[in-house]
């Protein structure tokens, strides 16, 4: 089993960033809400690793 | 009209007890001629353990209620002389569609696996289910075995005691009071027992309604299971139609919290929904209508001294996933042959405490199951339905997305993982789906099947090993079953019992699940693992 990576790894990481954005750019908050979503399950599955995704979760939870 | 649940089954008729000057002391009365009571009668009458079964009614339940009905029910029912009418008359289905908005985004296949003598699923009114339950009890009772029905006989309260339970009883004639050295209680999921010996239930409550029509039609839809979420016809909710025999359809609507009931069962109401939801020109004759709403909830422990409780009485689940009646039977196929062996001296009261461990481990199970699916079908948050709404879209396009869709996890049987009567698996290279606590899987054997011959006593299961043709533990006997690969054409056996090991020796309960496994015989083992299987160690 892999563990979570929290140090920076995306090569690009302005021009991730920016298609993010535009891939929200042209919808409504709904819309947006809904793509934010799937692609949480997309990157999920892609992870796939149980122990990972928790982490991951624990991660982006509010810190106090 | 004149369906069977509207004529009474097991009239009302004086019994002797009435008119006895002291309360008669019976070894087992059940309480409640539901699925599960009747069940666990006849498992008592089949191994001439004497029982009476009260019910404050005389027919069937009313309208359908349950529908499906899995493989280990089945099979449980095979044992208790029943199994096969329900498999001629139920409808068997493998296919389920799911639809959402106004589009069929994936359909499924259960692809049952070959080589059991019982489907995966069957469709069956629940009506029918009873009423073959209580066919049975009448042949037994023709062949003369200890078992009685009494209709119309109301139990109004209960006295607990250390050795025996006292009942007091309503009839039409007027009260009357007997005694029992064991009481099971099946009396649904309102149980009066429960409530009589002030007992908790706690869970969860869903806020929500569903309306169930259960309508005649000749349609030209296929037996499987279709699930629609946020249908054009139904918007924001959910519907079910799957077929029943006798071109029976089970139609279920979602209405939500805030509804009217006595509004949405007006047959104009209804008449509406169907419309939409399977066009202006249905025709249609309705069977049985109601609105439910459900809770998933359980008793803390399902043994109260004399007092056993099974079925909905102990714990209640949503019907999403078929696993209300098909847990109940669950809990009396384990109870049954732990009781007998205490009444008959043969094992220690502490085996009773192990219904209560091995059936609370299924009940959570079944619990967690049909709440995720709930969750699923009526997402509670605003975020939930967003996650609920993006597995669906992407379940149209892609394959990863479908194993989270959940418009209901169907029943499996329970494997008993940590049961204190399971000895440490010691069969090196062993299928895990047989691993101590697991419910035995079906093999083909030539014509016949394993299952049949498994039942009702211990049985020492050899796979090209060595080993006595029975044995005897301190008053309980085990036969022996010799079976070899050289004759399983199918290989199910080695599959399924062997896996990478060359032979194999099974200890195996009455319930026909493992309580222990090795490769070789070995005595001293044996032994203990049986002593351990009966709480004795
Ligand atoms: C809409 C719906 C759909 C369902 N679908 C499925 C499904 O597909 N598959 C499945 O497995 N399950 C399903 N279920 C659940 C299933 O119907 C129940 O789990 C099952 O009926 C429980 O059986 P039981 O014998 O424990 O209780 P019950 O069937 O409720 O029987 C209890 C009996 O006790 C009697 N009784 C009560 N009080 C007293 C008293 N004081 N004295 C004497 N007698 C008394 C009652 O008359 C009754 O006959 C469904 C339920 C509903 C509501």
């Amino acid at each position: 089993m892999s563990e979570l990576n929290l140090t920076p790894n995306i090569d690009g990481a302005d021009d991730f960033y920016a298609e993010l954005l535009a891939a929200h750019e042209p919808l409504s908050k709904e819309d947006s809400d809904a793509l934010n979503a799937r692609l949480i399950l997309v990157l999920a599955n892609h992870i796939g690793d149980r122990g990972v995704l928790s982490a991951a979760i624990e991660a982006a939870k509010p810190k106090a | 009209m004149n369906k069977i649940f509207e004529v009474p089954l097991y009239r009302y008729e004086r019994s002797a007890d009435q008119d006895a000057s002291v309360p008669v002391r019976h070894p087992v009365v059940v309480i409640g001629a539901g699925p599960i009571g009747l069940a666990a009668a006849i498992d008592l009458a089949q191994s001439d353990i004497p029982v009476v079964i009260l019910d404050d009614n005389d027919k069937v339940s009313f309208g359908s209620r349950a529908i499906c009905f899995a493989k280990r029910p089945l099979e449980i029912l095979d044992r208790l002389g029943c199994g096969h009418e329900m498999v001629e008359k139920g409808v068997e289905w493998d296919v389920g569609k799911v639809f959402f908005d106004d589009r069929e985004v994936y359909r499924f296949d259960l692809l049952p696996e070959d080589g059991h003598e019982f489907p995966a699923f069957i469709n069956l009114q629940q009506y029918y289910f009873e009423e073959y339950l209580v066919n049975r009890v009448r042949e037994l009772q023709g062949q003369g075995a200890p078992i009685e029905i009494r209709g119309k006989n109301r139990v109004e309260a209960i006295g607990s005691h250390d050795d025996h339970v006292r009942l007091e009883i309503e009839t039409p004639e007027g009260p009357y009071t007997m005694e029992a050295d064991w009481l099971i209680a099946c009396d649904g999921a309102g149980s009066p027992t429960r409530r009589m010996l002030g007992l908790d239930f706690v869970g969860r409550v869903f806020e929500d309604n569903f309306l169930i029509a259960d309508v005649i039609m000749e349609a030209n839809f296929p037996s499987e299971r279709w699930f629609w979420f946020d249908p054009p016809f139904n918007k924001g909710q959910s519907a079910l139609l799957h077929k029943q025999p006798d071109d029976v359809w089970r139609i279920d609507f979602q209405l939500g919290w805030d509804i009217d009931k006595d509004e949405e069962l007006k047959p104009e109401n209804i008449d509406r929904r169907l419309k939409a939801m399977l066009g202006e020109d249905v025709q249609y004759e309705l069977e049985w209508s109601s609105i439910y709403t459900f809770q998933c909830r359980r008793m803390e422990k399902f043994r109260h001294g004399r007092v056993l409780f099974a079925g909905d009485a102990a714990h209640q689940v949503s019907p999403f996933g078929a696993r209300g009646a098909n847990s109940g039977l669950q809990d009396t196929d384990n109870l049954i042959w732990k009781l007998k062996l205490v009444m008959e001296g043969k094992a220690p009261e502490a085996l009773l405490e192990t219904y209560d461990s091995e059936r609370i481990h299924g009940a959570d199970e079944n619990i967690l199951n049909s709440t995720r699916s709930t969750d699923f079908i009526t997402p509670k948050s605003e975020m939930s339905r967003i996650l609920r709404d993006a597995v669906l879209d992407l379940s149209e396009h892609y394959d990863f997305a479908r194993p989270l869709v959940n418009s209901g996890r169907l029943s499996v049987p329970c494997t008993y993982d940590g049961s204190p009567l399971n000895s440490a698996d010691a069969l090196e290279g062993g299928p895990s789906r047989t691993r101590p606590g697991s419910p035995c899987p079906d093999v083909p054997l030539g014509d016949d099947y394993l299952l049949p011959q498994l039942a009702n006593r211990f049985t020492l299961l050899t796979i090209d090993a060595d080993a006595p043709d029975e044995f005897e533990e301190d008053g309980i006997k085990v036969e022996r079953l010799a079976l070899s690969v050289t004759d399983d054409k199918t290989l199910a056996l080695k599959q399924r019992y062997l896996g990478t090991a060359d032979s194999a020796v099974y200890l195996i309960r009455p319930d026909q699940h493992v309580a222990a496994r090795r490769d070789i015989w070995n005595e001293t083992l044996f032994r203990a693992a049986l002593r351990r299987a009966t709480a004795k160690e």
